[in-house]
């Protein structure tokens, strides 16, 4: 379960960690268009320099985000090895069996797609490394606001991620308790075939479902006795405000999106 | 002295190698004699449960090593072969209750034998003693775990671990959010197979009158650090040290003490359940005369 990265907040103090979640939240949006705009290796190295600079700004170690891409390497591959070996004829060809062409193409449009996800992905576990859960869901419901126009429940969608996000590390303990009961009662968790793996999930899940579903229970109990009324509007206590150390940030990716384009095939 | 349990300079840290490492044990060095009966007290965080985990290398030492019986755990143990040991040390968590799910309460009993080799028959006959023996009539068998009180429920969790008829039995707050008749017959029940069936029991608790009653051998855990050890005798003698460290004394003890206050001697030491108290009360008391305090 530890080594389970995304999403697991690293509490630091540095300007990454102070930065306004919602402006964090809009700036990996808008970096992700960043990055799909890019198309050729001057341009990857920008984004690359611009990475670790963030990265480099949060004082967390790289071996955080590395290991934040190790769960995924294999769906990365796969997509690199579509990329590989069914791209569209263009340029050299290096290699050519049946439907299966390696060209020049290929191989640099299989290095832009792996630098895209690192990217991504980097960019991605280091919003979730410097940002506290609940700040990403009050973050994610006052950028929802506008959506209010449209009859969107905004204030009990931003409760419930809220109530949901609260729950998961609360889960994760209780998971892991329940493993190690099972366990001490001798059942080894990921071993054996697929049939018996997947029998050995049973002892953790059906706990794990009552557990939560009890919970639920008494955390509505305990919200309706303090007078929690759905679809009300609700005040905060955590008032976000917009610093200056927020308009810096849109100014550096200003100046990123400018040498982009610039540097940028067209 | 046939000895069952050794830590051997035990240390354990969580997350080692990363920001968020946090230390728990440290240089822990303990033996429990065969058929003992320890209780490990001390403030929560201390470092009991993690010290517990050990005896069944859920959690194995980052430092040093311990023994159990036959088995031997180091940093280096690794998992493929921890059935024999995970049989030989049966474990009771905090709210065991959380382990049951299978359909009926005979086939989670079943549950624990069968994972270590049991037939499914010899395992679900097996349960129905078992059932009887935790104090929970037979017609129970048949029943699904989830219709139980919390304090059912967790007689059947318990059952589940006797089953694998462990030789080490260890015991993380049994008693925690049971009622005072639940908790005496469920310490009543751990101390017959202390010395029925010479169980050897490690029981971490914060209910003091349960360890003078019971335990043979304390352990005062701090920080992590195993800060004093001995008998009942040796650690609830000492009633102010125990305050100094924000640990409860038992109550008898504690009456004791403030009789002692009034003059009251106890020759044969402080008292520290209250049967005690009142043996030693009533050896000194004047024959049929008046209350001298």
């Amino acid at each position: 379960m530890s080594k389970f990265l995304f999403g697991r907040y690293l509490p630091l103090d540095s300007i990454v960690h102070r930065l306004d979640p919602r402006n964090k939240l809009m700036l990996s949006f808008c970096y992700i268009i960043l990055v799909f705009l890019a198309n050729n290796w001057l341009s990857y190295v920008i984004l690359i320099a611009f990475t670790l600079g963030a990265i480099r700004a949060s004082t967390i170690r790289l071996g955080f985000f590395l290991r934040g891409i190790r769960p995924l390497i294999w769906l990365i591959l796969f997509t690199v090895d579509l990329q590989l070996l069914f791209s569209p004829a263009g340029g050299h060809v290096y290699w050519h069996w049946a439907f299966i062409n390696i060209t020049q193409f290929g191989v640099i449009n299989a290095g832009y797609i792996f630098i895209r996800f690192l990217l991504i992905i980097m960019m991605s576990t280091l919003l979730t490394l410097s940002t506290q859960p609940l700040d990403i869901a009050t973050g994610l419901a006052s950028l929802m606001k506008p959506l209010r126009w449209v009859k969107v429940p905004v204030d009990t969608l931003a409760m419930m991620l809220s109530i949901a996000l609260r729950f998961v590390p609360t889960l994760m303990d209780e998971a892991q308790k329940i493993m190690n009961a099972q366990r001490a009662r001798g059942v080894d968790f990921g071993e054996g075939g697929l049939f018996k793996q997947a029998k050995s999930l049973l002892p953790l899940m059906v706990p794990l479902f009552m557990s939560a579903f009890n919970r639920a229970e008494d955390l509505s109990i305990a919200m309706e006795a303090r007078g929690y009324q759905d679809s009300d509007h609700r005040s905060q206590y955590r008032i976000l405000t917009w610093q200056r150390r927020d308009t810096v940030t849109w100014v550096l990716f200003a100046v990123g999106l400018a040498l982009i384009l610039i540097c940028r095939r067209w | 002295m046939v000895v069952a349990i050794t830590f051997e300079h035990v240390g354990y840290t969580y997350q080692a190698d990363t920001p968020l490492a946090t230390p728990a044990l440290d240089d822990v060095s303990l033996t429990v004699p065969d058929h003992g009966y320890l209780a490990v007290i001390g403030h929560t965080g201390s470092g009991k449960s993690t010290l517990i985990q050990q005896l069944n290398a859920l959690l194995k030492p980052t430092t040093g090593q311990l023994t159990v019986d036959e088995f031997t755990i180091t940093p280096t143990t690794t998992n493929a072969d921890l059935k024999p040991l995970r049989q030989h040390v049966g474990m009771v968590f905090q709210f065991p209750e959380s382990q049951l799910f299978e359909e009926t309460i005979q086939k989670d009993i079943a549950f624990g034998p069968q994972n270590f080799g049991m037939a499914e028959t010899d395992a679900l006959a097996l349960a129905d003693q078992m059932l009887t023996q935790v104090g929970l009539d037979a017609s129970y068998a048949q029943r699904s775990p989830f219709e139980l009180s919390g304090g059912q429920m967790r007689r059947v969790a318990i059952a589940g671990v006797l089953a694998m008829h462990p030789q080490v039995l260890v015991l993380d707050e049994p008693t925690a959010g049971l009622d005072p008749q639940g908790r005496q017959e469920m310490m009543a029940l751990f101390d017959r197979l202390h010395r029925e069936r010479g169980l050897t029991i490690v029981l971490v608790t914060h209910q003091m009158e349960d360890v003078a009653q019971y335990a043979e051998q304390v352990a005062v855990m701090r920080q992590g650090k195993l800060v004093k050890e001995g008998t009942p005798q040796e650690i609830f003698g000492d009633p102010d040290w125990l305050r100094a460290n924000q640990l409860d004394v038992p109550r008898a003890a504690q009456f004791a003490q403030d009789l002692t206050a009034h003059g009251v001697t106890w020759p044969q030491g402080l008292p520290l359940t209250a049967s005690a108290l009142a043996d030693q009360l009533a050896a000194q008391w004047p024959k049929g005369g008046a209350a001298h305090v």
